[in-house]
């Protein structure tokens, strides 16, 4: 069984509209599996017949449900290792230096199911030059369902293989019967909260370090742009940007400079853009 | 590249084993501590990695690893326990005894990757 091109374009469009993410040709079959589980819940007999009468409808909270299956992946603790690395050995010390009110400010962009907050959490706690250190972590994403997830903590016996070394997972995880879940002393240090990048950013304050990993490649170019733009307006000036090893700004938008750090690299303002954003 | 698997289930010694070899290894095995000591004692050079498995009859995966701590000539190898045994107590066990990394059944191919990776022993094998 495999969706219909006009179920399948209904769903791209809305997808699309709502989240800024392309589906493109090809993506039938993640469509489809990521929609029989909410057509069986809907008393569907297949994906097709849900999408019809989604579109007949048009029930938001039906709407929000499909955004939401299509923009949410799994991932990894300490994703790609080399940022964190990078976020450890060169990015905290260097910034350690030149704050002297002892607060960092970090935000995670497209925060899933919560890996990437707590990992970069546990990587700040690993950090000597941070020790005592206040660190503000803000993270988000557009899935409420995520969220909710991420605000638990509680990682399935599969997701804790994923990348996390057995030293952290004694020392930072507790057992929650057959899962594992984060400590609340890290998990109270993270604020979840809804965001959808493509739309204007709510009131958050500035921050010292980004991470946008891994999202701005589904978006198209002008929304990447777009999304380039406003996250220099809410960082400081001398601002720490991560992206994900296939995403660059070069092209996009040229007032950020890829800067080595450590084995990785990060995106900095460039110092004649810097007044722009003061 | 070098790897020891050290499992008594010849199936979980044939995965393990397949996500090695593409991962550039060459592959030994053994099925149980105290081969794996024989196969050690037999070698030419130390290997790069061995993965154990915990409950093993004759000789169990943490007597190999204590064992394997005991020999300077083995002080290379990375060890990395392979097992069911997933209470966090289980894991600080195996720890301090010397193994490096833990991995928990089951797992995915990806998983063992990554936690390949963390130890360092990714890069190297796929740069050869």
């Amino acid at each position: 069984m495999t969706i219909s091109p006009q179920a399948f374009t209904f769903v791209r469009e809305l997808v699309r509209a709502e989240s800024a993410i392309v589906l493109d040709t090809g993506k039938e079959y993640l469509v489809e599996s990521r929609l029989v589980p909410l057509a069986r819940a809907a008393g569907h007999p297949d994906v097709d017949a849900y999408v019809a009468d989604l579109s007949k409808r048009r029930t938001p909270a039906a709407l929000k449900l499909v955004v939401e299956a299509l923009t949410t992946n799994e991932t990894s603790w300490f994703r790609d290792s080399d940022p964190f690395t990078a976020l450890r050995q060169a990015v905290f010390p260097a910034l350690a230096k030149t704050r002297t009110n002892r607060t960092l400010r970090i935000w995670a962009g497209a925060c899933s199911s919560g890996q990437e907050p707590y990992s970069i959490i546990m990587t700040a706690l690993d950090t000597p030059e941070l020790a005592g250190w206040k660190i503000e972590l803000v993270a988000t994403d557009l899935s409420e369902e995520m969220l909710t997830r991420s605000r638990k903590g509680e990682y399935s016996q599969l997701e804790v293989n994923r990348g996390l070394p057995a030293t952290t997972l004694v020392r930072h995880f507790e057992r929650a019967g057959l899962n594992w879940r984060i400590n609340q002393s890290i998990r109270e240090r993270v604020d979840f909260r809804q965001l959808n990048l493509t739309r204007p950013f709510p009131p958050m304050g500035r921050f010292d370090v980004v991470f946008l990993r891994n999202v701005l490649i589904y978006f198209d170019l002008p929304t990447k742009r777009d999304v380039l733009k406003r996250v220099r307006q809410v960082m400081v000036p001398d601002g720490h940007l991560f992206l994900g090893a296939a995403e660059m700004t070069m092209g996009v938008d040229d007032a950020w400079e890829r800067v080595p750090a450590g084995r990785s690299s990060v995106y900095r303002i460039r110092e004649e853009q810097r007044t722009c954003v003061l | 590249m070098r790897a020891l698997i050290v499992d008594d289930s010849r199936a979980m010694r044939r995965i393990v084993g397949r996500i090695l070899g593409d991962a550039g290894f060459e592959v030994l095995e053994a099925g149980d501590g105290q081969e794996a000591l024989t196969v050690l004692e037999g070698l030419d050079g130390a290997p790069d990695l061995a993965c154990v498995d915990w409950n093993m009859p004759v000789m169990d995966g943490l007597t190999f690893i204590t064992e394997v701590r005991k020999r300077p000539e083995w002080r290379s190898i990375t060890l990395m326990m392979v097992t069911t045994e997933s209470e966090s107590d289980r894991i600080v066990r195996a720890l301090a005894a010397g193994a490096h990394e833990y991995l928990i059944k089951p797992f995915t191919g990806e998983a063992m990757l990554e936690k390949l990776d963390l130890l360092g022993l990714l890069r190297t094998s796929t740069e050869v």
